[in-house]
């Protein structure tokens, strides 16, 4: 069982290895076709007191007047240091910016996330169980509501009634504008997150209770399903007994490929509440041209959803019964 | 035991463009099982004979109509009665493997089903081992999934889960399909023992050859409706059949090949005559207007206006 | 979706779906009249009478240039399902090009799309729109090939698949023993299978790219600032928002979901309608 663990994480680093130069040999390509010129973006307003020869020194000293594939290759052996250059906008390591903004997202995501994946599962249970009943339909409205909802206006519909009308929470940021990340409490970070992660939620759950639900009506009417009941077994027991185990699989599955759309919500849900984290980041350096940043994001947000998959790749794997070494189920 | 009268069982279809269709696939329908019996009901291969199955234990799909009378130990079969009875005095061993949950390990599913077919907490284990030694199976079986078990071994545990309790009625879906010949004439052998015990059993099928190993009377099933109801004993001799399809599936017996009447399951009801007489070779006019009842005749029962 | 809770219950199926169809293509058809009726009346500023809340003359209110938000909104909502509906045919033509190319030009071309299905999903959606965004360099054009060249690896996929089985099939390849040529063969026994799958995904597309060309238009990828689409309506309203102007927000956003769940009842009953095997009743 090892050996196959071992050779799994073999496999799975090599892809891993090949779709980040794949991911970055075409991003690189899009990047440099941008008509945006990275040097006109980091100077900005600035352009009118700039001379031409104060251009020419920064697109020197950024390798910018070389033909493409010198800059290409200059630019890989970097990434095989694992350096991903400076960001124009923050004037700081790449990686600096990507890790200090990613943990400050991550608080968002995990909290979204759980919750999502926690209601979404429930809710989808009950949904498909009882299929067609008044509770079904109910669901089934809010998802296909939600699923048609773009997540940023569910936050400015939040941020109205919560934040100007109500005043219960902040209207933007982290923690409270003035201080500083050291000085912010535990308790004005949640206070904080309250609204961005209520916002990806919703949006999440609706996901979530749709695919459980078909799993669900799926499995209610499979081959073993219908034998439980012919053995006497009640609906409540076929759901807990057959049904759920069956489910949990590709829900638990699901949750882990669903991390990049989460990204992607978060990007829209961080804009709406101007909360600092590597969505924002990301809106960022693409409109203010920051390339080294934003190749940088590409990357690693191709690497965060990549071992999303992984893991439920692997938990398939070590749970299924079927998958031959598993030691999974119960009696 | 068991007798159900007129039984039909129609639902509808949606085709290309949601145009509705009903289809008929089980009409007037006459099936008597009795105590220490094993009747088998044969006919083509096709949705009508498991939907009988799914029917006696009241597991129909939510949009499949039923009507007709169904009687259980002389009560009335209603559907809450059904709900009761449900593996605790009719039991079902399905047609494949799919029907255990792969995800559980098969000792637990068998034990599941005693405790549900009325078995205390306390004796589960060891009817669940009684249950496996009766068949032959291995204790370290209960402990395997279901997809790692062989063909015959299968065969075994889904039995194994009708019989761990004290069912009185046994319906066999399909018991030997696509089993070799010594696997299946084990499985068929456990169908007679049980019926020895006094219990009753419905074998359905469509090998007519394995079912006439073990069965006590034959129920012949075509278009739906019970075509005649004979002694098993006819069938092995042959000259007392009375249908001209019963007769017709004697003699393609031995090279085991159906007559090929095609079956007609979706008939629009309430087409007039015989539903056989396109393909019976002593059809007439009155066959054209007058669908022929069940009724006695000889040693069983027949339904054609010629026999 | 469930047409049964909308339509009185002695309406049979058939019927019910093909109601739900024709009051989404109505609803639609209303819309882009309404616009072009409309006009350019949303350009008109009128300063005594900003930030007006909804009223009877004005039901979805004034902002803060006293432009009238009800042309705003349905002028800006024709823009955003333009953009939409452009980059999701684009997408979905991509896709069929790509799907039958896969399986019916060889394995090589199959692993070179199959690979690039699978780069284009390895990265979180926007995170991919705004790249390419990037590199088109913003504006309506940047938007519509951003969304066309990300959402075609689902549909891809699917066609792939179909094209893959109806080649194995036995009857393609009796049509084939029996000498018929590829195109006869296409047009009689791929087309019939292929066509509904690609319609279908097709109107499942509109809801995805328009809710994405939205946000990036939100983002600030998309439109020069005064261009009503509704993303840059929403994105604008965000600074009244704490004023108080509720209806700046609102009323684009009502439209908006209304429009994408029409696709979605659209999509979802054309599919009933052309494959019930997806039904159960």
């Amino acid at each position: 069982m090892h050996l196959h663990l071992t050779k799994f994480l073999l496999t799975k680093t090599l892809r891993l290895v090949l779709l980040v130069a794949a991911v970055a040999s075409l991003s690189f390509v899009l990047v440099s076709r941008s008509p945006i010129d990275p040097v006109d973006a980091y100077v900005g307003a600035a352009i009118m007191k700039i001379s031409p020869e104060q251009r020419e020194m920064i697109r020197e000293r950024w390798g910018l007047d070389q033909p493409p594939l010198a800059r290409f290759a200059r630019w890989a052996a970097q990434l095989a240091r694992g350096d991903l250059g400076v960001s124009t906008i923050f004037n700081e390591p790449v990686t600096s910016v990507i890790a200090k903004r990613f943990i400050t997202s991550l608080w968002l995501m995990a909290l979204a996330w759980s919750f999502s994946g926690l209601l979404g599962f429930v809710l989808g249970l009950i949904a498909g169980a009882r299929e067609d009943s008044p509770a079904d339909r109910l669901i089934r409205l809010y998802a296909y509501t939600m699923a048609a909802t773009p997540t940023f206006w569910v936050g400015m519909m939040l941020l109205m009634v919560f934040s100007v009308y109500l005043g219960w929470t902040p209207v933007c940021c982290a923690w409270p504008p003035g201080l500083s990340i050291e000085q912010a409490t535990l308790g004005q970070r949640l206070h904080h997150l309250l609204l961005p992660a209520l916002t990806l939620s919703l949006i999440g759950v609706a996901q979530i209770t749709l695919h459980t639900r078909q799993k669900t009506v799926e499995a209610m009417h499979s081959d073993y399903a219908i034998f439980a009941r012919a053995q006497g077994e009640s609906t409540l027991g076929i759901v807990c007994r057959q049904v759920l185990r069956n489910v949990a699989l590709p829900a638990v599955t699901l949750q882990f490929a669903s991390l990049g759309e989460l990204f992607g919500g978060a990007v829209l849900a961080e804009q709406v509440f101007s909360y600092p984290g590597l969505g924002r980041a990301t809106v960022e350096a693409g409109i203010r041209g920051d390339v080294p940043l934003l190749l940088g994001i590409v990357l690693f947000s191709t690497v965060f959803v990549f071992t999303g998959n992984t893991v439920a790749d692997l938990l398939y794997r070590l749970v299924d019964p079927r998958m031959g070494e598993g030691q999974g189920g119960t009696a | 035991m068991l007798s159900v009268y007129d039984l039909s069982i129609s639902f509808s279809r949606y085709s290309f463009g949601l145009k509705k269709r009903e289809v008929r696939a089980i009409e007037d329908l006459y099936l008597q099982v009795s105590a220490g019996q094993i009747m088998a009901v044969i006919g083509q291969s096709g949705a009508g004979k498991s939907l009988l199955a799914h029917a006696l234990l009241g597991i129909l799909p939510r949009h499949a109509l039923l009507t007709g009378s169904l009687f259980f130990k002389g009560r009335p079969l209603t559907e809450q009665r059904l709900a009761e009875l449900r593996g605790r005095e009719i039991a079902l061993i399905p047609q494949s493997i799919t029907s255990l949950n792969p995800l559980l390990r098969v000792g637990a599913q068998v034990a599941r089903a005693a405790r549900l077919s009325g078995v205390g907490k306390k004796e589960v284990r060891q009817a669940v081992q009684r249950a496996f030694a009766r068949y032959g199976l291995k204790d370290d079986v209960a402990s395997l999934f279901p997809h790692q078990l062989s063909g015959g071994m299968a065969r075994r545990v889904l039995t194994a889960t009708a019989t761990v309790g004290r069912a009185d009625l046994i319906v066999a879906d399909e018991p030997v399909n696509g089993l070799d010949a010594p696997t299946a004439r084990e499985t068929l052998a456990h169908l007679r023992e049980l019926a020895d015990d006094g219990k009753g059993v419905l074998l359905i099928t469509h090998d007519i050859e394995a079912a006439l190993q073990v069965a006590d009377k034959v129920t012949v099933f075509w278009a739906g409706t019970t075509l005649e109801v004979a002694a098993a004993d006819d069938f092995r001799e042959g000259g007392r059949l009375q249908h001209p399809y019963t007769r017709a599936l004697w003699n393609a017996l031995p090279a085991n090949a159906f007559l090929s009447a095609r079956q007609p399951a979706l008939t629009p009801p309430g087409s007039p005559g015989c539903p056989f007489r396109l393909c019976c070779a002593r059809q007439d006019s009155l066959c054209a207007e007058r669908a022929p009842k069940l009724r006695n005749a000889g040693q069983g029962m027949v339904r054609c206006h010629h026999a | 979706m469930t047409t049964r809770l909308f339509f009185p219950s002695q309406w049979d199926r058939r019927t019910r779906t093909l109601a739900a169809i024709s009051i989404c293509l109505v609803f639609f058809a209303v819309i882009f009249i309404a616009a072009w009726l409309y006009g350019d009346q949303g350009q008109v500023t009128e300063l005594d009478l900003r930030k007006l809340p909804p009223s009877w003359e004005r039901p979805f209110g004034t902002d803060w240039l006293g432009r009238d938000m009800l042309a705003r909104t349905l002028k800006g909502i024709r823009i955003s399902l333009g953009v939409g509906l452009t980059a999701a045919t684009c997408s979905a033509c991509i896709a069929l090009l790509l799907g039958l190319g896969a399986a019916l030009l060889g394995r090589t071309v199959d692993r070179l799309v199959t690979w690039l299905a699978d780069a284009a999903l390895a990265t979180p959606h926007l995170v991919l729109l705004i790249l390419i965004s990037f590199a088109c360099g913003g504006g309506a054009r940047g938007v519509i090939i951003a969304v066309a060249a990300s959402h075609w690896p689902a549909l891809t996929r699917i066609i792939r698949a179909e094209v893959l089985q109806l080649r194995s099939a036995d009857y393609v390849k009796l049509a084939r023993q029996l000498g018929k040529g590829p195109y006869w063969i296409a047009r009689r026994h791929l087309l019939p299978h292929v066509a509904p799958q690609f319609l279908v995904g097709l109107l499942l597309l509109f809801p995805h790219a328009i809710l994405h060309s939205a946000g990036l238009t939100f983002l600030g990828f998309g439109m020069p600032p005064h261009t009503p689409a509704i993303g840059v309506l929403l994105a604008e309203s965000m600074r009244y928002l704490s004023m108080g102007l509720w209806w700046l927000a609102v009323a684009p956003g009502l439209i908006l979901i209304v429009s994408v769940l029409a696709f979605d009842v659209l999509g979802n009953n054309v599919r009933a309608l052309l494959d019930p095997k997806t039904l159960r009743e």
